[in-house]
């Protein structure tokens, strides 16, 4: 018989039942929750009288829809009213059923994402689930994570089970070295770009090979974090020394004899040498470029020395289709270079790129350098308040201040726009986020998504240039 | 939940693929804190030529009349015919809720995006994935002749057309039995709860740290 892959394991040791029908009760270790698909799921157990099945499985903040200025003023500085109900909602539902929420003042308040592995509350074999399709991006640490709709939510609270069918396993692997200025973003667009945004749909895949074990944990999250953007409700990596380091010593990781025992399950959780794989894909990681962006589907993706696509050389008619769309929502001319792509703004931020790691990437391109007259904005929106005076005690907050850029506190932001943070009509950004859909970043505004060190290179230059060219 | 036994309606062909959740309902109106009142503003973008905002009279509004919702022969569609991995993108199952307010019941596609194809089957909504030949007939019959409809049974799992042609689709047992029923799954859940408690005290014995730390 052949060995288990991760996702094997991660399900067996997770199977509360296995029903006739070929449906499954898998057992959840861990909720994050925040403001915008909660609201309905605690309505809904209050309707039903029920209660949470275990409240400390849960974990609360509101990240979408909070403001990234003047925040000093706490719930009461969210000037959309429909927002501030949102936030305040959240925060009575946690109060009633007893949920820990880090909630707008605190320090520890940011996007879900980043404050669960930052906390140690995103811990290796867990499953993890929210009410948002990034949370795939724990998978990072070895857990099955992903996201799931709101009455999953509600099911969730209820009976800390979820009613699961078992996907098929995919393996990614990208062999070799990485060069210098390409990053775990550029790795996950090209990816993306090789297999199409249903290239993973059904699967849980599994990113392996040199250059993802050579990745800090912050380049693996980003990785995971758009498994999503290629079908994949879940992307994993390999429990490895490089994660165990990142877990010790959190506030939610366990400690003394809990550790040792943590430590010795979790050194098991990668998949078996002969374990077998659906789907196999494989890059060169020493092939890949700075991606770039250049359409309205994350797939639609271009190094950053090549040029936007031809729809007259697109054979398949609905693809032609959908090139041509794409280009006249972008504004873009068929053959043009990507980096003649002009910008009107900047966005460093989300749940894919803002971790320490990333600021520090984009803060070293920037330094001793100023933005481009051109633009009408850049900023950056650290993850996370702890990230935040993380990177404020680094000094990177006045690197970013001196070259221009602007400095806020973190959320959500300008990634989904739900907040004051977003594109006019027309307007061109470079972002680190992870979905360039029409209306995305705002009514008619036109995403091109990069890497941080791509994004802060942006904003120098006005319009995309090489990375690679200002590193020295 | 309500049940989904059969379901005949005019067809909607909306010849475009990879829609997103976005596309179906942006994210300014993912602010409510309800399920319902999403109808008005299902693929607002595509739907209206100005920029829609919550709590608006959407009625007032202009229309963009080459949205294919938005042409008198498809007033009244139920069933929206769609291309490859409709439903891509973001959890939100606002997306489903928007569909389900607007009067959607049955959406067809050659595949679907994986957690928008599991939140439907929560809101009596049935996703049908077919062949894409098939669904390229679909599309083709449905453009020719207006006033079209397909009659979908989810007991014999099939799609008819008004000229008696029937497809067969598949759908996983338990959501099928959920759906024909319009069962609470978090009612079915919790019979089993005895169960999970065991597995729960099992798992406190073996990894303890995932229980109780840092409140």
């Amino acid at each position: 018989m052949a060995g288990k892959t991760l996702y094997d394991k991660l399900w067996d040791d997770h199977l509360v039942k296995q029903r006739d029908d070929g449906s499954a009760l898998i057992y959840i270790d861990r909720q994050l929750l925040h403001e915008v698909t909660s609201p309905q799921a605690f309505e809904g157990l209050r309707l039903a009288n029920r209660k949470p099945w275990r409240i400390d499985a849960n974990l609360a903040t509101p990240d979408h829809n909070v403001p990234t200025t003047d925040r000093a003023k706490g719930v009461e500085g969210i000037v959309d009213p429909v927002s501030r109900i949102q936030v305040e909602t959240l925060g009575k539902n946690c109060d009633e059923f007893g949920i820990l929420e880090f909630k707008i003042m605190d320090q520890r308040q940011g996007i879900v994402h980043v404050i669960g592995p930052e906390q140690g509350a995103t811990l290796p074999g867990m499953t993890i689930v929210c009410g948002d399709s990034h949370t795939s991006t724990h998978g990072a640490f070895g857990c099955l994570a992903h996201g799931i709709g709101t009455s999953e939510v509600e099911h969730v609270l209820a009976t800390q089970c979820l009613v699961q069918q078992k996907m098929k396993n995919m393996l990614v692997t990208v062999n070799g070295q990485l060069g210098k200025g390409v990053t775990g973003k550029d790795v996950v667009l090209a990816i993306i770009g090789k297999i199409g945004t249903a290239g993973g749909t059904g699967h849980a895949i599994e990113f392996g090979g040199e250059a993802i074990q050579n990745l800090s944990m912050e380049g693996r999250m980003t990785i995971c974090n758009m498994a999503i953007e290629a079908g994949a409700r879940v992307g994993m990596v390999a429990v490895d020394g490089t994660t165990i380091d990142y877990v010790k010593g959190r506030p939610f990781s366990p400690t003394g004899d809990a550790w040792d025992a943590a430590v010795k399950y979790w050194r098991t959780l990668h998949s078996d040498l002969d374990a077998e794989f659906d789907k196999v894909v494989e890059l060169d990681g020493a092939e890949i470029m700075p991606q770039v962006s250049w359409g309205t589907s994350p797939e639609m993706v271009a190094d950053v020395t090549g040029n936007v696509p031809d729809p007259a050389k697109e054979e398949d008619p609905i693809k032609r289709e959908g090139i041509e769309r794409a280009l006249k929502y972008m504004g873009l001319q068929a053959n043009q270079a990507i980096t003649d792509i002009m910008l009107d703004r900047v966005f460093i931020g989300s749940c894919t790129n803002s971790r320490i790691e990333d600021l520090r990437e984009a803060a070293s391109v920037v330094q001793g350098r100023k933005v481009a007259k051109s633009l009408k904005q850049a900023m950056v929106v650290p993850g996370s308040g702890l990230v935040k005076s993380q990177a404020e005690a680094e000094g990177l907050d006045q690197i970013f201040i001196e070259a221009g850029l602007e400095w806020r506190d973190p959320g959500c932001s300008m990634c989904l726009a739900m907040n004051a943070d977003k594109l006019g009509q027309g307007e061109h950004c470079a972002s680190t986020s992870n979905r360039n859909f029409e209306g995305r970043q705002g009514f008619g505004g036109r995403t091109h998504l990069v890497s941080p060190a791509m994004a802060a290179a942006a904003a120098i230059a006005g319009h995309f240039v090489d990375v690679r060219e200002l590193l020295n | 939940m309500r049940a989904f036994t059969q379901h005949q309606g005019i067809v909607a062909p909306m010849d475009r693929s990879n829609v997103d959740t976005d596309m179906i309902i942006p994210k300014q109106f993912l602010k409510s804190i309800k399920r319902t009142g999403f109808g008005p503003n299902l693929f607002d973008e595509l739907r209206y030529l100005d920029e829609g905002k919550p709590d608006q009279d959407s009625s007032q509004r202009p229309l963009n009349p080459d949205f294919v919702l938005n042409q008198p022969r498809y007033k009244g569609a139920s069933v929206l015919l769609a291309r490859s991995n409709f439903g891509c993108g973001s959890s939100r199952e606002h997306a489903p809720w928007a569909l389900d307010d607007y009067g959607f019941r049955v959406i067809i596609a050659p595949s679907f995006a994986d957690i928008f194809y599991n939140n439907c089957f929560k809101n009596g909504l049935l996703p049908i994935v077919l062949e894409e030949k098939i669904v390229d007939k679909l599309f083709q019959e449905a453009e020719a002749s207006e006033g079209y409809k397909l009659t979908v049974d989810l007991e014999a799992k099939t799609v008819a057309t008004p000229s008696g042609e029937s497809f067969g689709f598949d759908v996983d047992d338990f959501r099928r039995h959920c759906l024909l029923h319009g069962l609470d799954d978090i009612g079915v859940t919790l019979e089993d709860a005895e169960l999970i408690k065991s597995y729960e005290d099992q798992r406190r014995q073996t990894a303890p740290w995932l229980f109780g730390a840092g409140r």
